[in-house]
């Protein structure tokens, strides 16, 4: 009787890594080392012709430098248009997403349900539809231009004010959801005790509500923005050569110029731009309540 | 700041503040509403672009209304095998990645061991690479192997993808349940097998079930990683793709409705389950 206990625990001692063993190889061979290839590939020479190209490993760094300077202007596009997507993903999420944690009482499920609905139908299509939604002889474009509120172009369709608007509501549903759990978290009794201590709304709002939500905000933001960055769909359908982004530039280069070590360079870039940000923005704004 | 707390004090009645205005409130909803109403807007477009009648090659106009496109979903068999081959991937993925992203799960939930904050953290990282990036070192590394792009390198790269959110939805749902249930079941003298199976599984199952359900849409959906390591193999949303550069035929429109309004009874038949669960 002893002995069976005693190999028992033996046995729940290994059993652990025996149970994580299996995805974190996965993991290891084709998470960890494609990102060895893709930094190899980044600093190899190419040679040969377009269709056997050639790469020899040799430091080269000149990729970097190429990559940097070429692509300049994506770089910054890129994260311009990321930027402002995040941030309209906040300014759009949150009411519905206040809604849905304080007013809905009990349509909360069906309006949840109601929320994720969309995101069932393939991402491409839902592009395509914006396609013809923000078309030159569309309904949007006449009533916006009725107003007299069209961009400059005189257009939606192809300017950087479509792409950052595919952006945004690709992704918003990654800011409502994070939003809407940390506000339903949110005892109300807090609320009503700022207001029993004579807080307006708006005080309320501002000193208690809002810091509250700052880890749906946090989550929500880094779910839209890294996305967002990497994403070359919505410029390719909606934007024209003059809003592509860097997911463009690396995009063509791999798969139809084949310029495999300028491909690889500018993600490399990519990533490491993306990290650097996301790490400073956790740092100013926490990170305990992330995970 | 304290003279402005005593002059808010002085001119305000409290029993205004606590309530809050009708107006304001009504703006809220008003401004939520219409939130969601964008979220549906390319939605109500894709089915009502189900039933339109193209003239040219693109369904991006309204040209008029007809039921032919219904009555004929799989006029190309084009679409139709992409489709197949995209529930195939989704299933097959799915089901590996499931057995591997649920066995880490449950090792982090149920298990102490040493480094498991270092597992925690390395299972995030898959989730935060861009599709991009994420597609580009798969691709690097099927090209330093020499490997044929096609349905294997799709498989192994949705695995990748998979794992991660399948550990993570797992997790999630099992924390917080009561495994003294286990204890209880070992001391009546279940052995650790039929424990597993009488206890452990059941109480985990909904947890596999929906972390399944969301790794097969999220297969389903991708294009970005696909398109890297695909090959000349052509999935649904790569079928999409292509048909954006040449011809956009509205069975595209009525197949998305479908899947929608499958994934529609799916959720409805499960809530109501679950609901039934609860009540009897």
């Amino acid at each position: 009787m002893a002995g069976a206990a005693a190999s028992n625990r033996q046995r729940s001692k290994i059993a652990p890594y025996l149970m994580i063993l299996p995805a974190l190889v996965y993991l290891g061979i084709f998470f960890v080392v494609p990102f060895y290839s893709l930094a190899r590939t980044s600093l190899s020479s190419s040679g040969g012709s377009v269709y056997l190209p050639t790469l020899t490993f040799n430091w080269d760094f000149g990729n970097y430098a190429a990559a940097l300077s070429h692509y300049q202007d994506q770089i910054i596009r890129t994260f311009t248009y990321a930027l402002v997507a995040t941030v309209l993903c906040v300014l759009l999420a949150f009411p519905l997403a206040y809604v849905i944690a304080f007013k809905a009482g009990r349509y909360k499920n069906l309006i949840l349900g109601l929320v994720i609905l969309p995101f069932f139908v393939t991402f491409l299509i839902r592009t395509i539809a914006w396609k013809t939604i923000l078309a030159d002889d569309g309904w949007v474009v006449s009533a916006l231009g009725a107003v007299g509120l069209l961009p400059s172009e005189g257009r939606l369709l192809s300017t950087s004010w479509a792409v950052i608007g595919g952006l945004t509501y690709n992704w918003i549903i990654f800011m409502i959801l994070p939003l809407y759990v940390s506000l339903e978290k949110i005892d109300p009794r807090l609320i009503e005790a700022s207001k029993d201590l004579y807080s307006s709304n708006r005080r309320s709002f501002t000193k208690v509500i809002l810091p509250l939500s700052m880890p749906g905000v946090l989550a929500g933001s880094l779910l839209v923005f890294i996305p967002a960055s990497g994403d070359f769909i919505n410029a390719d359908y909606l934007g024209s050569t003059q809003t592509t982004m860097i997911g463009n530039v690396i995009q063509k280069q791999f798969l139809v110029v084949k310029d495999y070590p300028a491909a690889a360079a500018l993600s490399m870039v990519l990533m490491a731009i993306i990290l650097v940000g996301v790490l400073l923005y956790t740092r100013a704004l926490g990170t305990e309540d992330l995970v | 700041m304290t003279t402005q707390a005593i002059t808010e004090l002085a001119t305000t009645e409290p029993k205004k503040i606590k309530g809050s205005p009708k107006w304001g409130d009504l703006i809220l909803r008003i401004v939520a509403g219409l939130v969601l109403l964008y979220l549906f807007l390319p939605i109500f477009v894709i089915i009502l672009f189900s039933f339109n009648n193209p003239q040219g090659k693109f369904n991006y106009s309204w040209q008029g209304f007809t039921l032919n496109n219904w009555a004929h979903p799989f006029k190309y068999p084009a679409l139709t095998d992409a489709l197949k081959l995209s529930l195939n991937v989704a299933a097959v993925s799915t089901a590996f990645a499931l057995v591997l992203g649920t066995l880490v799960a449950v090792a982090l939930v149920r298990q102490r061991f040493r480094g498991m904050t270092a597992v925690d953290t390395f299972l995030i990282l898959p989730l935060t690479a861009p599709e991009v990036v994420m597609g580009a070192a798969l691709l690097t590394l099927f090209l330093d192997l020499s490997w044929a792009a096609g349905y294997t390198t799709i498989l192994i790269a949705h695995i990748a993808f998979e794992i991660s959110f399948i550990a993570m939805t797992v997790r999630a749902r099992m924390r917080g349940f009561d495994w003294t249930l286990e204890d209880a079941s070992m001391d009546l003298g279940a052995s650790p097998t039929r424990t597993f199976f009488k206890v452990t599984l059941p109480l985990i199952i909904p947890g596999i079930v929906a972390a399944g359900m969301l790794s097969f849409a999220l297969s389903l959906d991708d294009f970005i990683i696909t398109y890297f390591v695909s090959g000349s193999t052509v999935t649904y949303p790569l079928y999409v793709n292509a048909a954006v550069k040449a011809a956009v035929p509205p069975q595209i429109n009525v197949l998305a409705t479908a899947i929608l309004l499958i994934s529609l009874i799916m959720l409805a038949v499960g809530t109501l389950y679950r609901r039934k669960r609860i009540e009897g």
